[in-house]
């Protein structure tokens, strides 16, 4: 008997590049991605970057990928792991997600090395969006969920929408996608630990002041309890629109299992809701928080 | 080319492959083509709505994940109002799948859910993670017929009783449903599990127990299946475990008429659609014409049993 691979013993058809897509109109697929680069892009996170078939790229911001993650300790990972898209490259067909080496699954993918090939199933999920009466808004993102928020420069980009973009961290170093935001030309203000600036009566004085001078149509946030009651709590007193994405374990990714399921609150109600499908992204005034 | 349908009871299936209830909803269509698959099944509904477990209702541990979702759902009403239509505009015979706390109600229900547009009946009494008590009738042969009994009668549409592994004798269990008038018995749900945390000291599922969804629940299931089709004359359906078509075809040698798929469609959603294709090439390659005939085909009738002379065969 010789040891079955992972091909053998488990079947799947995820389309690769250049192949003929057999599901050209379906929303989400399992496909092949390459892996361009895969480093660190400070201390804290590293930057990976996919070649993808042309489907993969309908990606839409907030929208996330299910990850099948290469094992970093040779036992098995059971589960994908859901990470919102970082940068959707049409120009080159990649894919760009950023991550914190955390748990098994992200450690096993900070291994993969350039030409290695890596299963994604996507795009999933509902993204962030822009109503037409939104002429400014404010994204409020801490550490890694300042990822899921970078998306939001380029959509806002074109829609004509000004952005304020508020990153918060621990220290300067890690602060990130300032670079995505302030490229496509969002006030960006950025707010750490280090000197204190990041503790919210500050970001609350910042976020009054924006909205004081009618920077604020709405909010968006990701990453941050603490910053997701805020803006909540600021949204609901001034009448500003928002939304929050939402992470959870999952296991399907597509709303069969009832897994990732996060509590909101509408019309006064509590309610459940599965974060791969009726989110990732939220109106913020539902969401009660994690 | 192989002729890959099979017949439970009187519903036919154009393949042995179905989604595991729970696992599945027609959401997978944002992927796979449905009208593929052998069946349809609905995660399992009740009479009210339920939220279901509290979270978390995953865990992974060194031999799969654990899971306890509780059945959460819109009731009977909603379900009969929007998720059959929805399931309706697939080709795939709908089995909906179905619990209830008394025996009253699993007949009520199964007499509810008799409608157009419903293929199969699955009654769910096997539940392991719904309540810590009631619901889970499939633990003793008796309580099995007195429910199995009740739904018969209230419903002339195919019912597939689906099993528990956490049963002592799941034979015995097995043909009190055969007994009872079931047309087909599904083994298994999933085998009830415990995960303590050694970082805080707590369960890591919010409802402490959960059942196990595994790769590793394939020989044991492989097993029970095996055991049940010497003993009934109802077709088996196996569930558990199956990642590959040599383990769709391992199942119907031990006697399953087809097979449920849970967890590999978690893991690659596009794995049914892959395994229907790849089960027809291997019964291509080994000029199998129906694939019926890997029906109950293991063969055992001729094993050697005196180890001496076993000892001296080739492995």
């Amino acid at each position: 008997m010789t040891d079955l691979t992972p091909e053998d013993k488990y079947s799947a058809k995820p389309i690769r590049i250049g192949e003929v897509d057999p599901h050209p109109d379906k929303p989400a697929g399992e496909f092949i991605s390459i892996v361009v680069t895969n480093d660190y892009v400070n201390d804290e996170y590293l930057k990976i970057v996919v070649d993808v078939p042309d489907r993969a790229l309908t990606a839409k911001a907030g929208q996330f990928f299910h990850l099948l993650c290469p094992t970093p300790d040779g036992a098995e990972v059971w589960m994908r792991r859901p990470m919102s898209i970082y940068r959707v490259d049409s120009e080159n067909k990649r894919l760009e997600f950023l991550y914190k080496k955390e748990g098994r699954g992200t450690q096993g993918m900070a291994m993969l090395e350039p030409g290695d090939e890596f299963n994604i199933v996507g795009p999933l999920g509902v993204g962030f969006w822009l109503e037409e009466s939104w002429k400014n808004i404010v994204v409020l993102g801490r550490g890694v969920g300042l990822a899921t928020l970078a998306p939001l420069s380029q959509l806002a980009a074109e829609h004509n929408v000004g952005v304020t973009a508020i990153l918060s961290a621990r220290n300067p170093e890690v602060v990130m996608s300032r670079d995505l935001f302030e490229g496509l030309g969002a006030n960006v203000i950025e707010v750490v630990d280090t000197d204190d600036s990041s503790n919210v009566d500050n970001v609350e004085k910042i976020l009054e002041g924006l909205i004081a001078d009618g920077k604020a149509d709405a909010f968006f946030t990701c990453g941050s309890n603490r910053l997701l009651t805020l803006m909540k709590r600021l949204g609901k007193t001034h009448d500003v629109a928002g939304q929050v994405a939402m992470e959870q374990n999952m296991a399907c990714g597509l709303g069969a299992c009832y897994i990732c399921m996060r509590t909101f609150e509408v019309d006064g109600e509590k309610t459940l809701r599965r974060v791969c499908r009726d989110g990732p992204c939220f109106n913020m005034q539902e969401a009660v928080g994690w | 080319m192989v002729d890959l349908s099979v017949k439970i009871g009187d519903v036919t299936l154009q393949n042995p492959i179905m989604p595991a209830s729970g696992a599945f909803s027609w959401d997978y269509g944002d992927v796979i083509d449905l009208n593929r698959l052998g069946g349809l099944v609905a995660k399992t509904i009740c009479r009210e709505p339920r939220l279901g477990n509290p979270t978390p209702r995953m865990a992974e541990t060194e031999a799969g994940i654990i899971q306890s979702i509780g059945l959460p759902g819109k009731g009977i009403d909603y379900f009969l109002e929007n998720i059959v239509p929805e399931y309706n505009k697939w080709e795939p015979p709908l089995i909906v799948s179905v619990s209830a706390d008394t025996a009253e109600d699993f007949a009520a229900m199964t007499r509810d859910l008799s409608v157009d547009g419903v293929d199969v009946i699955e009654v769910n009494i096997s539940c392991p993670t719904k309540a810590p008590s009631g619901g889970n009738f499939a633990m003793h042969s008796e309580h099995t017929k007195m429910v199995m009994d009740g739904i018969r009668a209230a419903t002339d549409k195919p019912v597939w009783a689906k099993l528990s592994p956490n049963a002592g004798d799941i034979v015995s269990i097995a043909v009190a449903a055969e007994e009872a008038g079931a047309d087909a018995v599904v083994l298994c749900n999933t085998f009830l599990s415990l995960k303590i945390r050694t970082d805080n000291f707590r369960p890591a599922l919010g409802n402490k127990f959960g059942g196990l969804v595994s790769p590793a629940l394939k020989p044991i299931v492989m097993r029970m299946v095996y055991q049940v089709a010497q003993e009934c004359t109802i077709p088996v359906i196996g569930i558990g475990g199956v990642t590959k078509a040599e383990d769709v075809v391992e199942y119907m040698l031990a006697g399953a008429s087809g097979v449920g798929i849970g967890y590999a469609g978690f893991r690659n959603p596009t794995a049914l659609t892959t395994i229907i294709d790849d089960l027809e090439e291997w019964c291509d390659e080994r000029g199998i014409k129906e694939i019926s005939e890997l029906i109950g085909a293991v063969r055992d009738d001729d094993i050697e049993w005196d180890p001496l002379v076993a000892a001296s065969h080739g492995v």
